[in-house]
């Protein structure tokens, strides 16, 4: 279908002299067959991007919307004023939960392929984002997140197998097979329970900072989302929020290039950044190279410092690419360049990372290759435990289908008692 | 009143407009308290545009009554957030006709978050909204939009129709663990309204649910009020609509069962049962549009539990499926000549 409308029929309409409109529908730089070139791609050099005061009011550190904060240098060196200056073991810390959440997630999307469970997502390419900022943020500080930021509970010692009993929806699923897998609940690890629907833990990470703050708290929260969602009105009702009420709160949007299949443009991309968004709220906005681990580290605590200062919320996007597809349930071959995460320009946050480790004299590959595979077996033994609980099958043996009607309400009205026991009798009924 | 007390209300009895009452419970919960916090557009300083928080900010701080930015989405999504944090919020949405753009936060989230977590996070919301006609106030400023809510699983949905109802239920509301929708019917915020709109209008003076304690009471949720026995028909019915079947059965004559239902979910299904099967004849009225609306389902549940005790066809008498309109507001209005030919015809059959 040609771009051009079918006819310039509305100067003949009006009998002016007048071009006819045209609709602008934004088309991403690669398509499947094309080969991925991001030569043309400008990216600042690491260490180059200023470091505010923790208190700077948003007006006079504008410039960081449109840059890109960068610590580790093409050679693996940390340089620049955002430099987090991190002791080994916090730096070792960080490389293991990446590599973790790594080997997790290739066992549990193979897991899904297997058959063993309905659906699961991948967050590869995307761990520092996670990781390196629950490293950054206290313990208990409370965490919002989207269905991409496995890495948090990875990165707070969460158990996996926890983890993968959710996903299997199995017989030690806390959440009792409710929840469509990796929809993670983790109270105790101040981990927020994960909605598949898009941005809506956004006003409530600041309704929560809010309540924090009234209450003389000193634990801030911070929310997830992706560049696609910063669509939604959750995310601007927030962002509104948030500014109004100065709410101790950190706002990161994971731009992954990629939702589903509609590239960034359809977000807003071609026209500013996702950190500019924070302008206009009059909000602390920060972009940051989400697959350089440092630099999302320094930005994040740069954001609680602050807003454990009651010096009001951030705004941080996090460039960064989606490397695999959306979920099992796509296949980006059918609308994105094959070689586009080959050629991603910001490379791969873990070996990223393991480089700067490697030239700090920390580490080595030997040491990660006995890592890696130590992971894998973590992992293998994890699956094997909670596999002991079941794998989805057909679904109806893990928990009491009366279950079901259970926590709709603290009180089971007797309308639902009515349908459970409706149920129970018709099950009885055909010999099940 | 005095059957619908689950325990007695402490300090003396007032008389107060629906308003007061309503006033008086946020004032008795936050009092009670500190987890409770009021939120929404004009509910701080000025205390809102029917006045219902005047008094609180002055009174509890403005770290537990605040005004918000106008946008539902976030005024649902932070309450939601406060209530995960530990908090008891109550937020206001001006009119219910503003409660669209926060329905994913209240159907997706609030309504769910019990379920999806087992029972990790709860949200302990009471969402205050006017409700209904009667006013002019024209599509944007009239609708009953319950149907809705009665139709999303997980959150209870409550409309009083006597300030002291609306304070017991209010309270009730806010000390509930779920999500509580309580609809306000602003008709009768200032006195009730027998459905004649050229008559002049009354207070709540001498009315016998106007009569209001002081301090802290509960109206459980879940259980309906006998307005009136009877024994010719019972009339389901809610909010505003409860006085104007009141007024009109009484220029009728005739020997009515009037149930206030005062919480839909939760219904309280036995007293319908009993009064129809007792009565063998239904009628169903409410402001709200007809189809797919909550008397749909009250007459699909009248029809499974009664059916052999009814003579006649169970009739509604319902907004109709338009937008609310402005000038023709009293021909759209369920009121009295529409609920009196209701009547005639179920005792005619």
């Amino acid at each position: 279908m040609s771009d051009q409308p079918a006819s310039g029929a509305g100067d003949q309409r009006n009998g002016r002299n007048l071009p006819p409109l045209r609709l602008h529908v934004p088309e991403p730089q690669f398509r499947p067959g094309d080969t991925a070139d991001f030569s043309s791609f400008e990216i600042p050099a690491a260490g180059e991007a200023p470091r505010p005061d923790e208190a700077a009011h948003p007006g006079t550190m504008q410039g960081l919307v449109y840059g890109l904060i960068r610590v580790l240098d093409d050679e693996g060196a940390a340089v620049g004023p955002w430099d987090p200056h991190l002791p080994a073991e916090t730096l070792l810390k960080m490389l293991r939960a990446m590599a973790l959440t790594r080997a997790f997630d290739e066992r549990m999307f193979r897991a899904q392929r297997q058959g063993k469970t309905s659906f699961y997502m991948k967050s590869t390419g995307e761990e520092a984002v996670s990781i390196a900022a629950a490293t950054a943020l206290a313990s208990d500080d409370m965490c919002f997140p989207s269905y991409r930021q496995q890495g948090i509970l990875i990165a707070r010692g969460w158990p996996i197998i926890d983890m993968m009993n959710q996903i299997y929806s199995n017989k030690g699923d806390r959440l009792k097979g409710r929840q469509l897998p990796i929809m993670y609940s983790a109270r105790d690890a101040s981990f927020f329970s994960i909605s598949g629907n898009l941005t809506t833990q956004y006003p409530q990470a600041v309704g929560w900072a809010m309540a924090s703050a009234a209450r003389g708290d000193t634990r801030i929260a911070a929310t997830w989302c992706g560049e696609g969602s910063t669509a939604e009105g959750d995310f601007h009702s927030a962002c509104t929020f948030a500014s109004v009420y100065r709410a101790p709160v950190i706002l990161n949007i994971v731009n992954n290039q990629w939702a589903i299949s509609s590239f960034s443009g359809f977000a807003g991309a071609e026209a500013t950044t996702f950190a500019a968004r924070a302008l206009g709220y009059g909000i602390a906005g920060l972009r940051v190279d989400g697959n350089d681990a440092l630099a999302v580290y320094a930005a994040t605590r740069w954001a609680a410092d602050r807003a454990r200062a009651n010096a009001g919320p951030t705004l941080i996007e996090h460039f960064t690419y989606r490397a695999e597809g959306h979920s099992t349930s796509d296949d980006p071959s059918a609308y994105r360049s094959a070689d586009e995460g080959s050629h991603w320009p910001l490379g791969d946050p873990i070996a990223r990372l393991k480089q700067h480790c490697i030239r700090l004299g920390i580490w080595d590959e030997e040491r990660q290759a006995a890592m890696d595979k130590e992971l894998a077996e973590q992992v293998r033994d994890a699956a094997r435990e909670a596999e002991k609980n079941g794998i989805l099958g057909h679904g109806l043996h893990h928990h009491p289908m009366e279950t079901m009607f259970e926590d709709v309400f603290e009180d089971m009205p007797w309308h639902l008692r009515e349908q459970q026991q409706q149920m129970l009798d018709e099950a009885k009924a055909a010999g099940l | 009143m005095s059957s619908s007390l689950s325990d007695s209300g402490s300090g003396g009895l007032q008389q107060m407009t629906m308003i007061q009452a309503i006033n008086s419970a946020l004032d008795v919960m936050m009092e009670r308290d500190p987890d409770v916090v009021v939120m929404g557009e004009d509910v701080g300083y000025f205390g809102g545009v029917f006045r219902a928080t005047a008094g609180l900010q002055k009174k509890y701080g403005k770290n537990r009554v605040f005004d918000t930015p106008i946008t539902e989405i976030g005024i649902i999504g932070v309450a939601i957030g406060m209530g995960a944090y530990g908090l008891r919020p109550v937020p206001e949405i001006q009119f219910a006709d503003y409660i669209y753009p926060a329905l994913d936060q209240l159907v997706s989230e609030a309504a769910r978050l019990r379920y999806r977590s087992a029972g990790e996070y709860i949200a302990p919301l009471t969402v205050r909204s006017p409700f209904g006609g009667g006013i002019f106030g024209g599509q944007t400023h009239s609708q009953s939009p319950e149907g809705i809510f009665t139709h999303v699983s997980g959150v209870k949905t409550v409309i009083p129709s006597t300030p002291y109802d609306a304070k017991g239920l209010l309270i009730a509301a806010i000390e509930d663990n779920d999500p509580v929708i309580f609809f306000e019917p602003k008709r009768i915020y200032n006195g009730p309204f027998d459905g004649h709109y050229d008559r002049p209008a009354k207070g709540w003076a001498g009315h016998p649910g106007a009569m209001v304690p002081e301090g802290h009471y509960r109206v459980p949720l879940g259980q309906a009020r006998t307005v009136r026995q009877g024994e010719a028909l019972t009339i389901l019915c809610y909010g505003t609509m409860e006085h104007v079947v009141e007024s009109t059965v009484a220029d009728m004559g005739v020997d009515a069962e009037i149930i206030d239902l005062r919480t839909l979910i939760p219904l309280d299904i036995e007293a319908i049962e009993r009064s129809v099967k007792k009565t063998g004849r239904c009628l169903i009225v409410h402001e709200a549009t007809r189809t797919s609306g909550f008397g749909a389902e009250l007459s699909a549940l009248v029809q499974e539990r009664c059916f052999y005790h009814l003579e006649a066809p169970i009739e509604r008498v319902t907004g109709f499926d338009t937008p609310y309109p402005h000038s023709l507001e009293w021909a759209y209005f369920p009121g009295p000549v529409r609920i009196r030919k209701a009547i005639d015809k179920i005792m005619k059959d």
